[in-house]
């Protein structure tokens, strides 16, 4: 009887200790949430050049397409390092990137409406609202 | 055990990649997200869903911009500072942004320290996140108060379109409703991993389950989304 339960009890911890080291790993390596601190610095650096890059655009009064352009330029680079690197998109698996990232785009097409609309709407209180010169 | 074989989701190592990782993800009859708790993911699927809202937010903005047949307000005078007697165009909006991607910044870092189970750090630097979101709040109720005593109400402004208040009473509102919230849960979970309750795997009050630190990533991925949001209002609201 002893015989038995004396090896049964040995592996007790050997086995506890295995399935820890497989959390620990597991967390820290499939899911790849160990990244050195640098990678963070250098994001948050390039987070603040992007966000002076925009202001400036503001504070030179660039007008027209060009400010437009640029203000979408730097909002999608600043957008796409935070959900990349901050949020760990670029260590996920496909199937949740595109599960979380693609929904998103269908709200260009309600955009896409919304400007019609708009448009449409504006014509109309052109034509009838507007106050007599 | 059982416990922390359902947290532990490191998975087998050999599964296809590209667009047959996606295929055999999504039709393996078991669960989608391979690698991912089902804390991560659903706090994923919420942050689509609010994404939707704030989508909604600045969607109605665009159009009532752009149907409205009265000049809009120019944000770039709106919002500037005179301070020491020059006027500094929408310097408030701009000091707001860079304390929020600092909070970023920390908030990331915390979140590795926390998977490095340095409690003091990780704790420490959550606290520092929790900082800098509140003072954006108070920068932002001191943009509010400026605003209402110049006169903006959600019906109507000095400077142009009436519906140039309700846009920012909203999208801003809410955008601050979320930073207020995140402070708050970011000082619950502070408190927690400095107390070392994910060394202790500590049940939680509410749901009763073990503490992991893949918490503090679950709430930096909320934090990230409130800078997120702030990216998209400041380059339509605030710079268009």
């Amino acid at each position: 009887m002893t015989n038995v339960a004396m090896p049964l009890e040995t592996q007790q911890p050997l086995l506890h200790t295995h399935v820890h080291d497989a959390v620990a790993t597991g967390t820290a390596h499939a899911k790849g949430q160990q990244h050195p601190i640098r990678l963070y610095l250098v994001v948050w650096g390039w987070l603040f050049v992007l966000s002076t890059c925009s202001y400036l655009v503001d504070y030179f009064g660039l007008q027209g397409y060009l400010r437009w352009s640029l203000i979408l330029l730097f909002m999608v680079l600043k957008a796409g390092l935070i959900v990349a690197v901050f949020m760990h998109m670029a260590w996920e698996r496909l199937a949740l990137a595109y599960a979380i990232l693609l929904p998103p785009v269908a709200v260009l097409i309600f955009v896409a409406i919304m400007v019609f609309e708009s448009e449409y709407t504006h014509l109309i209180r052109a034509l009838f609202f507007a106050s007599p010169t | 055990m059982t416990d922390a074989a359902l947290a532990n989701t490191g998975a087998a190592p050999t599964r296809p990649s590209g667009w047959q990782g996606i295929a055999a993800d999504w039709s393996s009859d078991q669960r989608a997200f391979k690698n991912v708790s089902w804390g991560k993911a659903m706090m994923w699927i919420f942050l689509l869903s609010d994404t939707f809202i704030f989508s909604c937010f600045l969607l109605s903005y665009m159009t009532v911009r752009m149907s409205t047949t009265v000049p809009w307000p120019n944000p770039s005078e709106v919002f500037a500072l005179t301070i020491g007697g020059t006027t500094i165009p929408l310097i408030l909006i701009a000091i707001m942004t860079f304390i929020l991607i600092s909070s970023s910044g920390t908030m990331a870092m915390a979140v590795n320290f926390g998977y490095r189970h340095d409690r003091v750090k990780s704790a420490a630097l959550m606290l520092v996140t929790a900082a800098f979101g509140a003072t954006f709040v108070g920068m932002q109720g001191f943009e509010w108060t400026k605003l209402i005593m110049e006169g903006v109400r959600p019906w109507g402004n000095p400077w142009g379109a009436d519906q140039f208040g309700s846009s920012f009473f909203m999208i801003t509102g809410f955008h601050g409703t979320h930073v207020t919230i995140g402070v708050i849960f970011l000082i619950i979970i502070s408190r927690k991993v400095l107390r070392g309750d994910f060394d202790r795997e500590a049940r939680g009050f509410f749901t009763s389950r073990k503490g992991h630190y893949e918490i503090v990533e679950i709430m930096g991925l909320y934090w990230h989304f409130v800078d997120l949001v702030w990216v998209f209002i400041f380059a339509f609201f605030y710079l268009w």
